[in-house]
């Protein structure tokens, strides 16, 4: 059933994917471009899990989907064994994270829809479907829909109808990210038994996750992207020896390592490429990290109540959240000056220590503080809304600024987070009606121990 | 079976011996009892022959607004304007037209009945199917790349299942509307056709009771004929194409479905030839799937589109000439004439909608808080509101005539007996959509009387009140067409508006004040929709909206 016989890790052998110079940007109607993805290369050789990790919107599944042919890179070129790599002629497959089932099929005709459009006759469909389901663990469930299935079922279905086509490359979009912690796992170790057995007929499997120990469970290669626009921050190989123990030193060693790249994307590494860091010159305007005032709140306090200092790693654990969803918030903490980050220790500081201990009301007042003296946009528009005679502002502003900078996703992403902060601090009120920003009666009256700055 | 097939051929030899026949001006409708299944024949036979190409037409239209972004621009817009314009308004024009096209045959008149009932209901269905296409998830697309699916197996594994339920749900209130436009057409002066609709009206012309009693009930036989044999099963089957990530626990049944699935025969002409033929299908399309990435953006097609393009240009510029040429050509007073008209329909079409509303706010909101009254009234509405208004105007009429009120009054009873039934459904979905914490949350803080309904249910149900003003507004435009002005008994009955004056236009061979007054009634109602319904509908998505 073996496509390629190949010999894992040792000799060097021919990528069956090569990347080069890939690199993918929106060109805006005033002649600006929005660069996502910075230029890559990237290759995927045979007998290796390879793990592409990076922050959400980094421009993770932009380069899976270029990788598979799915998508067509800017500039730069993806070659399939040395040919242009099309969605005709790539041997892959992709197990999505929405599963990306078809309701109306049973899971033997989902699986088996792959073998028509190729045209494969209906009793060997038939077998091959069979078989395959029988591979996963889902031999009883043939004539189930899917929505009777349980979510860890549903991929299974899903692993079923890649594996049916017999890919040389098994893409994975942060296959488990949508199941939860123990379907997760136990999805996971069937994955690792089945790819150490060799049971699955695929030379390589590519996965994108944001799961720091996902990664280091599964990879053989390990690559770290940064976001805005994505480049390789890092690229190493995992030699530990399946099954791997998250106990184990080694192991604790390698998720700290790629937490701090992760939460470090200026330290150390320099810039790739000359072309890139001139672009990246044009991004330099200021990204809020999109966390909500009460989750930096919560941070806050946690810090605090833990003796002001605390290890990323810690802290992630202690809240049982993902790195993605708590590194927003940090690096919003460190950009409010409430906190700072240091060798993958966070910091409280004496800011930070005061908004934790302060009552509601001072609270805001010092957020103010805070947001007016550190983030630039809240800043514009402060001092736009207190030079207009009218005190408004049309959210279109705000847009202009942002669209320069940012896709628009993003600028959706920004302005909600804007507007999150920028009410609390009581700076501005949004009048969803009209779409305009007014503004604020400042908070109370000056109040303890410090006076509203202007900008 | 034998005799099926038998009756089956008659009646397409029936069919084609009327429809190709010489055009017959005075249809004479015989009110005997035995001639009523023809005529619900050949009523029913119209409304399939519209839907058939109604829904053929929507799949395509959607297809390219949704696959074309160049196309896209300039059709959906297209769409929304289409689907606000008053067909019935065309109705004198398109019959005028039609019988000009087929001189001396009945097929003319015929297709122009099917031709309105087809503008009536099509683009609601395209752009369901356009909405669909445009919903599908991203990953569900990219599967299907990945797996190189052929453009058969994107249709029918993919599209169409996702735009089933919302076609289905469409084509319903479109066969609904359809009824409505059809009785309109069937009773329509010279083009009277045989059907339904104009049975309805010689039995009130000549006072017949027990035949309008008749003409009602097969009336409301067929519709709930085909409600129980045609649309129960297609939504009990569309249930599979529900994204639904769980099983609901309620799904709707139906027992002619249950009847086709457990039925041998059924089955066996499944496997014998169903399967087989898919089997070819799907290795036909496997061995000659067209390998090039971006199908269709070759060379000569895009000729095609830019010769098509320029074509409707030319004629729809043509078409603005003229009328241009006609307007200037008109006298003073016709637009005075056609400035009063509007009015006075503008006014009578909202009177209408006020009347309506007054009397279903109630009335809806007590059936939709309490559900045991819900489970008697709710199917009982449904079926008065299954009779199309416009079957019932010449019934209407002999009463009001009787009673010796003026169309002036009567047009309004006309109005509101079409356009009601829209603004009750809403406000009982709206009611029922209020969620119990809310009411009781209001209950404990002692919100009572005037207050519960300024705070909780008039807010509560204005997104869904909204809706079913601005349909029932449409109706209503519609309606005054045929509620205006009535043949009826020999004499002609009218009041002013401007639906009186296309009709009387029509009948007065006058072609220049009929298509001013045509155009300016659409354009008047596309008007109102772009400026007040439109905002008010936005308003009730944004701020009324219960969903967080």
């Amino acid at each position: 059933m073996f496509l390629l016989e190949y010999d894992s890790v040792t000799e060097p052998t021919e990528p069956i994917i090569r990347a080069h110079a890939v690199e993918k940007f929106y060109l805006q109607p005033d002649g600006n471009r929005i660069e996502v993805i910075a230029p890559v290369d990237l290759d995927v050789e045979p007998g290796k899990i390879i793990t592409l990790l990076g922050p959400s919107g980094c421009g993770k599944s932009t380069l899976l989907r270029i990788l598979t042919g799915l998508s067509q890179p800017s500039s730069g070129e993806v070659l399939w064994h040395g040919q242009p790599i099309t969605s005709q002629n790539a041997g892959v497959a992709i197990v999505f994270q929405s599963f990306a089932l078809f309701p109306w099929l049973t899971v033997l005709d989902n699986v088996e829809a792959p073998l028509e459009a190729r045209g494969v006759p209906a009793i060997e469909r038939h077998k091959r479907a069979l078989r395959i389901l029988d591979t996963v663990g889902l031999d009883g469930f043939e004539s189930a829909y899917p929505k009777e299935l349980s979510g860890g079922m549903k991929q299974r279905v899903g692993f079923a109808r890649a594996l049916v086509v017999e890919p040389e490359v098994l893409f994975m979009d942060e296959p488990f990210s949508a199941l939860d912690v123990l379907t997760a796992e136990n999805l996971r170790n069937e994955l690792l038994e089945l790819w150490l057995s060799k049971k699955m007929p695929t030379s390589a499997i590519f996965i994108v996750t944001h799961n720091i120990e996902e990664a280091v469970l599964l990879a053989d290669r390990v690559i770290v992207l940064a976001r805005n626009p994505a480049w390789v921050r890092a690229d190493f190989p995992i030699e530990l020896a399946h099954p791997r123990d998250r106990k184990s030193p080694r192991f604790v060693e390698l998720v700290d390592y790629i937490y701090k790249i992760m939460t470090q994307p200026q330290l150390a590494l320099p810039v790739p490429a000359a072309a890139a860091a001139q672009k990246r010159v044009r991004q330099k305007y200021q990204m809020l990290p999109h966390a909500r005032v009460g989750g930096i709140a919560g941070l806050l306090e946690l810090l605090q109540d833990r003796g002001g200092k605390e290890y990323l790693h810690r802290l992630a654990e202690v809240l049982i959240m993902d790195a993605e969803d708590l590194l927003p918030i940090i690096e919003a903490s460190v950009l409010l000056g409430f906190a700072t980050l240091k060798d993958g220790d966070v910091q409280i500081t004496a800011e930070g220590a005061g908004f934790a201990e302060a009552d509601i009301l001072t609270r805001k007042i010092l957020f103010r503080q805070a947001a007016l003296n550190h983030v630039m946009i809240l800043q514009q528009i402060d001092s736009v809304l207190h030079a207009k005679a009218d005190h408004s502002i049309s959210q279109e502003f705000f847009d202009d600024i942002l669209d320069e900078h940012f896709s628009e996703d993003e600028v959706r992403r920004q302005f909600d987070t804007a507007m999150n902060w920028g009410r609390y601090a009581e700076i501005f009120d949004f009048d969803r009606e009209s779409h305009r920003l007014i503004l604020a009666e400042p908070v109370g009256e000056p109040h303890p121990p410090t006076t509203p700055v202007q900008s | 079976m034998f005799s099926a097939g038998l009756a089956l051929f008659y009646g397409v030899v029936e069919v084609g011996r009327t429809w190709l026949g010489p055009f017959t001006p005075h249809v004479e409708i015989s009110r005997s009892l035995g001639d009523l299944p023809v005529y619900a024949g050949y009523s029913l036979l119209r409304i399939a022959l519209a839907y058939v190409l109604s829904l053929l037409f929507a799949v395509t239209y959607g297809y390219i607004a949704a696959y074309r972004p160049r196309a896209e621009r300039f059709m959906i817009p297209l769409l929304d304007v289409l689907q606000s314009i008053p067909v019935l308004s065309f109705l004198p024009g398109v019959m005028l037209a039609m019988a000009a096209l087929f001189p001396g045959r009945q097929l003319g008149v015929e297709m122009g009945a099917v031709l309105l009932i087809f503008t009536g209901q099509v683009w609601n269905m395209a752009f369901s199917f356009y909405a669909s296409l445009k919903s599908i998830p991203r990953e569900m697309r990219e599967a299907a790349t990945i797996y190189r699916f052929n453009w058969w197996q994107r249709f029918l594994q993919i599209e169409l299942p996702f735009a089933t339920i919302g076609l289905v749900w469409n084509s319903m209130m479109s066969v609904a509307g359809a009824w409505f436009f059809l009785m309109a057409c069937e009773q329509f002066g010279d083009f009277r056709l045989p059907g339904l609709g104009s049975y309805l009206q010689a039995a009130a012309d000549n006072g017949d009771t027990r035949s309008i009693l008749l003409g009602i009930l097969t009336m409301v036989a067929v519709i709930v004929l085909i409600d129980q044999f045609v649309w129960r099963p297609v939504i009990a089957w569309a249930e599979k194409f529900k994204l639904e990530q769980v099983e609901s626990t309620s799904a709707p049944t139906s027992w002619v479905l249950d009847f086709l699935r457990r039925s041998r025969g059924v089955a066996l002409f499944r496997k014998r030839a169903v399967r087989p033929l898919r089997e070819e299908i799907i290795q036909y399309f496997a061995r000659h799937e067209v390998r090039t990435e971006s199908a269709g953006e070759n060379e000569t097609l895009l000729w095609f589109w830019r010769v098509v393009g320029i074509a409707a240009l030319s004629v729809i510029g043509y078409a603005v000439v003229r009328v241009v040429m006609i307007l200037t050509g008109l006298h003073g007073s016709e637009f005075h004439q056609i400035g009063i008209g509007l009015l006075a329909t503008f006014l009578r079409v909202n009177v209408t909608l006020a009347l309506g509303a007054l009397w279903t706010i109630p009335v809806g909101v007590a059936i939709g808080f309490n559900p045991r009254l819900a489970r008697i009234a709710q199917p009982l509405a449904q079926i008065a509101a299954s009779v199309p208004a416009t079957a019932l105007f010449p019934v209407v009429l002999l009463v009001l005539i009787r009673l010796g009120g003026g169309l002036g009054v009567g047009s309004i009873v006309l109005l509101l007996l079409g356009t009601q039934w829209y603004i009750l459904f809403n406000v009982i979905a709206g009611a029922i959509a209020i969620p119990t914490d809310l009411k009781e949350a209001a209950s404990v803080f002692g919100i009572r009387g005037w207050e519960r309904w300024r705070k909780l249910i008039l807010p509560g149900i204005f997104p869904f009140l909204v809706t079913g003003l601005i349909t029932a507004s449409g109706g209503a435009w519609n309606a005054s067409i045929v509620a205006e002005y009535f043949h009826f008994k020999g004499q002609t009955y009218s009041t002013v508006g401007v639906g009186a004056l296309i009709s009387a236009a029509t009948d007065a061979k006058n072609f220049n004040l009929l298509l001013a007054s045509t155009v300016a009634l659409a354009a008047v109602v596309v008007t109102t929709n772009r400026l007040l319904w439109r905002r008010l509908y936005r308003l009730a998505e944004t701020r009324f909206k219960l969903e967080g």
